[in-house]
């Protein structure tokens, strides 16, 4: 199959798991037994309020009609009012994603640099104790409870030595960057540690195969190799890992902007849960699909660029 | 006819010998580790009300914010002057339960999709692999966040909220491995002395995909251990004052600088649970030379 016709297959994939997400959302609150408008109000439900919320929400029209109502409102950019702050969803939510979009690249790139130093460092000393001690190190990244060690770093760099503010990310960028680190490491930790595992069994296998002995059999010095031959065929996997983890990624940005307090989408998904505002809810989530779709779109389209051999089955 | 010839039924012909439990589960360093861990975990565990003396949700106002190694209170106390250490171990029950009953059902569900899809291919793979697709679409924790806002907070939602997405792994590895052998000669030999396809799936290819599966059950119980008390600490888990890891550092998180001991240890307990079930799943892989 040539590329032409991969991307048109893939892009199908796309719509169709775009459809899918939706149903998903939209059948969410109307599977459940009761009447949804019940659901949603709580304690503060009366029959009036639910009849209105019905009307708002569309609810006393058919099934159908419900979920075009919903789906052509999201592709206008309608996501419905919210319960909570009687604004629309979609200018709610789309002030707060880019908070939730910066964290979450700042802690790729901090990911990507902590992964590329440590899988080297271990994969080039496999078995000695530089490899021993990052392993375990990483283990223990991976199985730590990102919001607990978010709350650890604010006592020790934030309440303790004063290196770094505790909450709210700044005015310029120097300040973005400067007050997002501890928020964006804590991710980046994390991420890595699936990441390094991989890497590092990449470069060992890759560091086996023929073409690495030829260029040393060339002469070509040590960090060549490893940098120029080695690293870009051990990278592909490891970029889809990176790629699939997105939506980990987004997820954990979610906690810990309640832990550092970023006014982004994360605070905000916490705030309507507690509100019963379910149109925001429903808005992030749809939000959040849509950016892990894209997103891995747009990663396994650039295996071609990694690797020209790729071929598309 | 045949099994007048041969003095047998296909069933005894078929009597297949796991390749799991022939080759015994042999000990590394690394699953031992594990498994001491975990050891101690269920001790604590099991022998919660032995090891201390205290109520983990009695108040004791005169003795709040007590620091560790204070007389009576080796952890010392959180703001109601309960005892850590006792909420701690009690709490210890709760989290293996979350991440046992949580990772039961998607295990059992996922790997018999798998294998069935797997092995019968057709419609049903495509129908199955789309609805992979469209459910790891969404970031798994929003999901798990958003299944719970409507079930509202609470173990058993929890459970489901969980399992919604996390048979999903299971199904992928069984298939992946059913893929692998539905055309090996002993399948095929099965088949051809007409075993059913559920007879197939169950006796024969069961017993030799299941174990790629079973490693990632630790994994998996970690994830949920970690999921649990990531909503129990955004306060959709089980409702205070029920002790548990996620929602006792929640509650010393106000108490930082004060009482520092409120939030580090609980997360220290996740972390021993998290780095035993790590240890022992990185253990059995390095048993069959992943």
């Amino acid at each position: 199959m040539g590329r032409a016709a991969y991307i048109r297959r893939r892009l199908i994939l796309m719509a169709f798991v775009l459809f899918g997400v939706t149903v998903v959302i939209f059948g969410m609150v109307r599977i459940l037994p009761g009447d949804p408008a019940f659901l949603i109000l709580g304690d503060r439900a009366t029959d009036q309020k639910a009849a209105e919320l019905r009307q708002q929400l569309g609810l006393n029209r058919p099934f159908l009609e419900q979920y075009w109502m919903f789906v052509s409102g999201f592709a206008h950019g309608d996501m419905g009012q919210s319960l909570l702050y009687r604004q629309p969803v979609g200018d709610l939510v789309l002030t707060r994603v880019p908070i939730t979009l910066a964290l979450s690249g700042y802690a790729m790139g901090l990911a990507a640099i902590i992964t590329l130093t440590f899988g080297i460092l271990a994969a080039i000393n496999k078995g000695r104790w530089p490899d021993q001690l990052i392993r375990i190190g990483f283990l223990f990244a991976l199985t730590t409870p990102n919001f607990w060690f978010g709350i650890l770093l604010i006592l020790l760099f934030g309440l303790t030595l004063h290196w770094f503010p505790v909450a709210g990310f700044g005015e310029t960028l120097p300040q973005h960057i400067w007050y997002l680190f501890l928020p964006a490491l804590t991710l980046a930790l994390q991420l890595s540690a699936v990441l390094i595992r991989n890497l590092r069994g990449q470069i060992i296998q890759t560091l086996r195969s023929d073409y690495v002995r030829t260029a040393h059999a060339k002469g070509l010095s040590e960090r060549l190799v490893l940098l120029r031959h080695v690293l870009r065929n051990a990278l592909l996997s490891t970029v889809t890992i990176f790629g699939l983890q997105f939506g980990f990624l987004v997820g954990g940005a979610i906690v810990i902007e309640t832990v550092f307090a970023l006014p982004g989408t994360g605070q905000l998904l916490i705030q309507s849960i507690t509100a019963r505002d379910y149109p925001v809810v429903q808005a992030i989530t749809v939000v959040s699909a849509v950016l892990v779709i894209v997103v891995n779109l747009v990663v396994d389209l650039s295996y071609s660029v990694l690797d020209p051999r790729v071929t598309y089955e | 006819m045949s099994e007048k010839v041969l003095g047998v039924r296909p069933r005894d012909l078929t009597r297949v010998r796991p390749v799991m439990r022939s080759r015994r589960i042999r000990l590394n360093p690394t699953l031992v580790a594990g498994l001491v861990l975990l050891g101690l975990v269920v001790l604590v565990a099991i022998a919660a009300p032995l090891l201390t003396p205290y109520d983990p949700i009695a108040q004791q106002f005169t003795e709040s914010f007590l620091p560790p190694f204070s007389p009576g209170h080796v952890l010392g106390t959180d703001n109601f002057g309960r005892d850590i250490w006792s909420r701690i171990a009690y709490s210890t029950r709760l989290d293996l339960q979350i991440g046992l009953l949580s990772v039961l059902f998607p295990f059992i569900f996922g790997g018999l999709m798998g294998i069935g899809t797997g092995y019968l291919g057709g419609k049903l793979d495509t129908i199955l692999m789309r609805i992979v697709d469209v459910l790891m679409a969404f970031p798994f924790l929003i999901l798990v966040i958003a299944i719970m806002s409507i079930l509202g907070p609470g173990l058993t939602n929890l459970y489901i909220a969980v399992g919604v997405v996390g048979w999903i792994p299971y199904a992928r590895i069984t298939r992946g491995e059913t893929l692998a052998t539905r055309h090996l000669e002993y399948v095929l030999a099965a088949r051809t002395i007409g075993c059913s396809s559920t007879r197939i799936m169950l006796r024969h290819i069961l017993p030799n995909v299941i174990a790629p599966a079973l490693i990632y059950v630790f994994t998996g119980m970690v994830l949920a251990i970690l999921t649990g008390a990531t909503l129990s600490f955004l306060g959709l888990g089980p409702q205070p004052p029920t002790p548990e890891w996620g929602a006792m550092i929640a509650e010393g998180r106000q108490f930082l600088l004060l009482a520092w001991w409120m939030t580090t240890l609980p997360g220290l307990a996740l972390l021993v649970v998290g780095v035993a079930l790590s240890l022992i799943g990185d253990g059995l892989a390095e048993n069959r030379g992943g």
